[in-house]
């Protein structure tokens, strides 16, 4: 699904990626943990292909295309979905009729057909069932005046909607309360199939209690410098990142 | 016998001029005679030209204003012709021989292939032509008792309320612009709806019969007679063109007791190409009074013009007596846009409100100027302002000039400001949804306008948006 080889990129000509590897096969989740500031949301915003950062050398494979060949619309139509780690408020715009706008412009791109007014209001009743999500948010302006739990639960109701091949969730868990923890898990598990992947950032084990990783990697210093599975999360949990930090200079 | 030759000598001796008086088109240049010219061309009562000499004769001591924030080279006021007969546009024969980006254009905006026709001036089928539906329409106006009509026609067959109300709201002397406007105005549309008589359908210039092209210098007069309801269209979303760089339009509203006028524009002047070369100078006067518990609505939609001077005002002269002002300026490119309002207040228990968004991409410049005025006697006046700023890019400008004087210490004032971007946060937020950078700027834009589009009429709204997104085109990348 996604094939990352040796990523270096940066943002105003710092380079925080420097030389990231990591395979995401189909139907796989990865949890990506690591200290702040090490680049995981530099690595969410390059693979979205955010015009303001710049990846200089390394190659992405998506679907055996060149993904950063293509403009941020186009990744987006091609099923790469990024819920922000800070989601965007945009006001006057409804938030329903947005992502109409959005849901068809993918569908368009991959020759399906537009979903008219009542056929998409169906669907997105169904998902903000989901996600339970009051009817009421449909018609306010998208994350305008939202809480910060609101605004990462009207995230993960767009990746139902929008239903994309590889998820990725920057610290969708963070601020939220126990109930819309378990909301986004369910949200993801509902995506979970062997035509989806589904990149977790996250700082905390808890979300990955209920969303079960196949994979977990530590990003440090803009490489991914140990991975392991679901216990590897536990671990870091117990002891923090020094000890990775040490054994990676050890190694050195 | 003898007394029709003697008027014609006479004419002749006061028109003095060497011009053939049948010839079309008078020549350049602004005198008396001029004006002597136009106004027997139009027929005109002596009030009328009476009208004309006054305000020429102000005129000449007036100066062009230099105080707004739009720039432009000079203008030689003596070199424009003031008087052409209203030629029949040439007709095509097909859709095919329009300019194909005009009609790209016309395609965007959604506009029917028979008002294409009707807009680009194509023969149109019996059943479609405007004329006929604009007759029906007035038949239904005048079982009403609502005239609507070309100004000439209101001058020759309703000369009474013509003389009552003309300069009655913008006197021949207010300013620069319309007291040129007074001197040598054209035509233009009039409009009375009796007492108590809420107007059954909207009225837009569209439908007014006789409509012999706009004109440089448009004239408009609504009156709203005690208790009576008008809506007003004016313009439409296509683009306009016209051989006339300068126009300068008078609108006088007046809103007599309880009664209530909606006026809505949509202006989409030719703004000139890319580097601004060849657009619209556009400088309006539009005014309305209002009368105990009357109330006056402007609301604009304003995307053309190579230069745009406006404010459209009211004076709350009854008490109670309601304004408002709701508006939507667009510069790209090199455009260049000075508007705003004024709200007197004159009555006790005055409202106002003002809504003014305005949005700048490419070059283009924008000025908002409000002058909000509490007068002595506006016991209890209260408004509310509220002018907000949209920049794309870096190289536009917004600027806010509010003057607020109050000399009733009762009044209630509020106003709120504010200047934003549209975020690249914004744009790659619509991005990563997969919506094109386009569009998102159109919806970005079209959500900063909101509260000012839902004043206008349905049909309307849903054609300004289109033509936000299509004036917008090229501002992003
Ligand atoms: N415009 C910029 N110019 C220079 N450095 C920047 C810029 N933007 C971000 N950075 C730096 O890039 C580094 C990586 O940031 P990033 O947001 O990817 O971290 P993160 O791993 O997501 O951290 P967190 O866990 O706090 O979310 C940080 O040190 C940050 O300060
Ligand atoms: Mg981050």
């Amino acid at each position: 699904m996604l094939d990352i080889k040796n990523l270096h990129a940066g943002i105003d000509g710092k380079e925080i990626l420097k030389g990231l590897t990591l395979r995401v096969g189909m139907g796989e989740v990865h949890a990506i943990m690591g200290p702040n500031g090490s680049g995981k949301s530099t690595l969410a915003n390059v693979l979205a292909g955010r015009p303001k950062y710049n990846a200089t050398s390394g190659t992405v494979t998506y679907l055996g295309k060149d993904l950063l060949a293509l403009p941020a619309e186009e990744r987006a139509r091609e099923g790469v979905f990024l819920a922000m780690q800070y989601p965007v408020e945009i006001p006057g715009v409804n938030n329903i009729y947005f992502l109409k706008a959005a849901l068809n412009s993918v569908r368009k791109h991959q020759g399906l057909e537009e979903l008219d007014a009542m056929e998409f209001l169906q669907l997105a009743r169904e998902k903000m069932k989901l996600v339970e999500m009051d009817e009421t948010f449909m018609n306010r302006s998208v994350n305008e005046g939202f809480s910060g739990g609101e605004k990462k639960r009207n995230e993960i109701f767009q990746m139902a909607v929008l239903d994309p091949k590889l998820a990725i969730l920057d610290e969708t868990d963070s601020g939220l309360d126990i109930d819309a923890l378990r909301i986004v898990a369910e949200g993801v598990n509902a995506l979970r199939s062997e035509q989806h992947s589904v990149l977790v950032i996250t700082h905390y084990q808890r979300l990955l209690r209920y969303l079960v990783p196949d994979f977990v990697h530590v990003l440090a210093d803009g490489r991914i410098v140990k991975s392991g599975g679901k216990e590897l999360a536990e671990e870091l949990e117990q002891k923090g990142y020094e000890w990775i930090e040490d054994e990676v200079l050890a190694a050195r | 016998m003898t007394s029709t030759i003697e008027q014609i000598a006479s004419q002749e001796y006061k028109y003095g001029f060497v011009t053939d008086i049948e010839s079309d088109q008078a020549p350049p240049g602004l005198n008396e005679d001029i004006i002597r010219l136009i106004s027997a061309k139009k027929n005109e009562p002596e009030w009328m030209l009476d009208f004309r000499l006054r305000a020429l004769r102000h005129w000449t001591t007036m100066k062009e204003p230099t105080w707004a924030n739009v720039k432009y080279g000079p203008i030689d006021y003596q070199s424009i012709c003031y008087y052409s007969a209203p030629k029949q546009k040439k007709k095509l024969n097909s859709l095919d021989e329009v300019d194909p980006e005009l009609r790209a254009t016309f395609a965007k905006l959604g506009i029917s292939l028979e008002e294409q026709k009707r807009l680009s001036g194509v023969a149109v089928d019996a059943v479609f032509d405007s004329v006929s539906v604009a007759t029906t329409f007035r038949s239904e106006l005048a079982k009403v008792g609502v005239i609507f009509c070309s100004f000439s026609d209101a001058v020759q067959k309703h000369p009474d309320l013509i003389r009552k109300y003309l300069g009655s709201v913008v006197p021949y002397t207010d300013n620069f612009f319309a007291t040129l406007n007074a001197a040598v105005f054209t035509d233009g549309s009039f409009c009375y709806i009796p007492k108590g008589v809420r107007c059954p359908m909207e009225l837009s210039t569209y439908f007014r019969i006789n409509s012999a092209g706009t004109g440089q210098f448009e004239r408009t007069l609504i009156v709203a007679d005690e208790g009576a309801t008008v809506s007003y269209l004016e313009g439409c979303t296509a683009p306009m063109r016209d051989e006339n760089q300068l126009h300068a339009a008078v609108v006088e509203l007046v809103a007599l007791d309880n009664a209530s006028i909606k006026y809505s524009t949509v202006q989409n002047w030719y703004p000139g190409d890319k580097e601004g070369r060849g657009g619209i100078y556009n400088f309006v006067t539009k005014r309305g009074k209002a009368f105990a518990n009357a109330k006056l609505s402007w609301t604009q939609v304003e995307t053309g013009s190579a230069i745009t001077w406006k404010y459209p005002s009211c004076i709350l002269q009854g008490d109670n007596s309601v304004g408002e002002f709701y508006s939507v300026a667009l510069t790209n490119h090199y455009q260049q846009a000075d508007t705003g309002t004024k709200m007197i207040h004159l009555g006790k228990n005055t409202r106002s409100t003002i809504i003014s968004k305005g949005i700048s991409a490419g070059f283009g410049q924008q000025t908002y100027r409000g002058e909000v005025k509490i007068m002595k006697s506006a016991e209890g006046a209260r408004n509310y302002s509220q002018c907000d700023s949209l920049l794309l890019g870096d190289k536009c400008g917004a600027h806010t000039f509010p003057y607020i004087e109050v000399r009733n210490s009762s009044a209630q004032m509020e106003h709120e400001a504010s200047t934003s971007k549209i975020g690249e946060d914004q744009l790659f937020y619509c991005q990563q949804r997969g919506i094109s950078a386009e569009d998102a700027v159109s919806m970005i834009v079209n959500g900063f306008c909101r509260e000012v589009f839902k004043e206008l009429p349905m049909e309307f709204a849903v054609e300004a948006t289109k033509l936000l997104g299509v004036s917008l085109e090229g501002s992003v990348g």
